[in-house]
């Protein structure tokens, strides 16, 4: 019984005797002993099929409940909480339960100056209007510029270089570090009067370019998504490597046999090949981008003002700053569905692929 | 392809190549080295000079004692529940990924996908009903009542096991795909042999599952390392402020001292940058695995 396996990790000892005949004492060997018991082998098949289910539950039931626990039950108490109106020290009311929260906060953000929302004009909208507006502009143009310095990273870095890993540890670096250390290292480049980005910018000659970069309103989202990028571009880079390598050489010998020079071999033949690598990765940008919070935090406590401010930022305000819980937990709701429909086709696109 | 370019542009385009990439380190090295070099000026010599120059005449180590100093509780706190939730949470995803891939039965797919999508839920989405349970469900201060020092730390252990149920949908993605390419005719003649499911996974599937393992305590160690949301909302006891909190408070209390602030990044950093030096590689799989 035993001798297959310790065959298998190539163990001595216990299956010596069976070292001889392998073969024939696997098969014959099992087959009787279930007959024996069992009846007939077809019986025996699904009562093992069907008890394979009940012997593989203590390992994934645990970890499966624990993931029902704080991962479902959580987003349901949470969706339940955002129908009540707790707020303050009090326990939350479940008796009257309805989407007034929900109805708020759109009509708050829709009264906003939607039209001209993308250009930094002096408009006085609420906090919902900022706070979403700024979700969406950090979400898409966090997402495309990451993708796409991450493509050309992995371009550079795939075309037979020297000392090709210690280029991509370096790119990938800031990947590996927390977002409190990152804000801090970009604080301080940051630095209107000694920091490096102004510093260098004088050096060059493009003094008249030196701003206040994160405490103007005008630039400051860009100064957190341009930080937000350099920390990420590695991670897309990293995808994109690995979809490069898995394109198969010949298609680079045809596009050259055809006489296509390099960009428009880049463009015609290798990045239609990778979308799955930028579907997967532009989920992950995207969803990371609805929750992106510590790095705001950091830089500018939970009031970054409004051209900085965003969902999730407003939301942590809301439920532990001023102990809004049933409006926080209304926030947390809308990043939910936006997180949701993200993640939701995206899975269904994996599993209809077969990569799940 | 690249022997393409060498043929055509002879060493121009592999020269420009060159410097293309080194642009790019600068890019990406530069607020470290601008860091690190801040961290060993003083006070007036970081505004004296530029932000990237060695530190010379004004050089100080000073800054560094200071911030470890500062930093040194926090340092303590992250790593008591940051290695038992890396471990944890990487166990309970090899058991997982064993028990929905190298097994036979109908519905996997669908248990599975309810894990998965538990990779991409907004933290911010929980957070509100956590901070209730850890406070009025599972109070780990009144369930350790009789030993003070968990109780004590009971904010620690809310973490803990925070960040290892967290962790459960990611570490379990890792296994699988690590799962679903080991050699079934392997697992089919030791299950012939009447090897059970537990043997099987015990003498065959463990084994295998060491390389993946490297992948996913580093990847989940780094993860659990840098967070800061969970532990602003979980942490009530200053006590038990892990390092993250602390570095961001040394930020808040020391405006303007960017030497001080620099250290104590980098001493923050080190463990998942050490980690990062040494296991690249593995880090590198786990974040793109992580995706995918």
């Amino acid at each position: 019984m035993r001798s297959p396996i310790s065959l298998l990790r190539g163990d001595s000892g216990a299956g010596r005797s069976a070292d001889d005949e392998p073969s024939v004492r696997a098969d014959g060997g099992t087959v009787a002993e279930s007959g024996s018991e069992d009846g007939p082998i077809e019986s025996a098949r699904s009562r093992i099929s069907d008890s394979e289910f009940v012997r593989s539950m203590p390992f994934w039931v645990p970890a499966g409940l624990l993931t029902a626990l704080f991962v479902y039950g959580a987003i349901g108490w949470n969706f339940l909480i955002s129908l009540t109106d707790w707020s303050g020290l009090g326990d939350p009311n479940y008796g009257s339960l309805d989407l007034g929260n929900y109805g708020e906060f759109f009509a708050e953000a829709w009264s906003g100056d939607w039209l001209f929302g993308f250009v930094p004009i002096p408009v006085n909208g609420p906090q919902e209007y900022w706070a979403l507006r700024n979700t969406i502009v950090l979400l898409v143009l966090f997402t495309v510029v990451a993708l796409i310095v991450g493509l050309l990273l992995a371009i550079l870095v795939d075309r037979n270089i020297r000392f090709e890993n210690t280029f991509r540890t370096i790119y990938l670096l800031p990947m590996s570090l927390s977002f409190v250390v990152t804000a801090l290292f970009w604080s301080w480049m940051y630095n209107p009067t000694s920091g490096m980005i102004n510093e260098v910018l004088q050096m060059v000659g493009l003094g008249g370019l030196t701003m206040q970069w994160i405490s103007d309103p005008q630039t400051k989202l860009f100064a957190v998504i341009f930080a937000l990028i350099w920390q990420f571009s590695g991670y897309c880079m990293v995808v994109y490597l690995a979809g490069l390598r898995a394109i198969p050489t010949d298609q680079y010998e045809a596009a050259k046999v055809d006489g296509a020079n390099l960009l428009k071999m880049y463009w015609r033949v290798i990045v239609p090949q990778l979308r799955a690598s930028t579907v997967s990765a532009a989920v992950v940008l995207m969803v990371f981008a609805l929750k992106a919070f510590d790095f705001l935090y950091v830089m500018f406590g939970t009031r970054p003002g409004q051209s900085a401010d965003i969902l999730a930022m407003m939301m942590y305000r809301e439920s532990f700053g001023v102990t809004n819980w049933a409006y926080g937990s209304t926030i947390a709701m809308i990043l939910f569905a936006l997180a949701l429909g993200i993640v939701a086709p995206y899975l269904y696109y994996e599993y209809q692929r077969g990569e799940l | 392809m690249a022997e393409s370019t060498t043929r055509r542009g002879p060493g121009l385009n592999r020269i420009a190549l060159y410097v293309a990439l080194l642009l790019m380190v600068v890019v990406y090295l530069s607020p470290l080295e601008s860091g690190i070099v801040t961290a060993f000026k003083t006070q007036q010599g970081f505004f004296e000079t530029s932000p990237f120059a060695p530190a010379l005449g004004e050089f100080t180590v000073d800054p560094w004692f200071e911030a470890f100093d500062r930093l040194r509780s926090g340092l303590v706190n992250s790593l008591l529940f940051t290695i038992p939730a890396t471990v944890l949470s990487a166990l309970f995803g090899s058991l997982a990924a064993y028990g929905l891939t190298n097994t036979d039965w109908k519905g996997q797919t669908f248990v599975l996908m309810l894990f998965i999508a538990g990779i991409f839920i907004p933290y911010q989405s929980v957070l509100v009903p956590l901070s209730q349970f850890w406070a009025t469900i599972v109070n780990p201060a009144e369930i350790f009542a009789f030993s003070d020092p968990l109780a004590n730390r009971s904010g620690l252990i809310a973490l803990l096991v925070t960040h290892s149920a967290y962790g459960i949908p990611i570490c379990t993605l890792l296994f699988r795909s690590h799962y679903k390419s080991i050699d079934t005719s392997m697992l089919e003649a030791a299950r012939l042999d009447g090897a059970g499911i537990a043997k099987i996974y015990w003498r065959i599937i463990l084994p295998l599952s060491i390389p993946m393992f490297v992948v996913t305590l580093i990847y989940q160690f780094t993860n659990i390392w840098n967070d800061l949301l969970f532990a602003l909302v979980l942490v009530g006891n200053p006590a038990n402020d892990v390092v993250t909190m602390e570095l961001s408070a040394l930020q808040g209390s020391m405006v303007g001292q960017y030497n001080l602030q620099m250290a104590g990044a980098f001493i923050t950093a080190l463990p998942t940058l050490l980690v990062y030096i040494i296991f690249g590689e593995q880090f590198a799989e786990g974040v793109a695995g992580g995706g995918a």
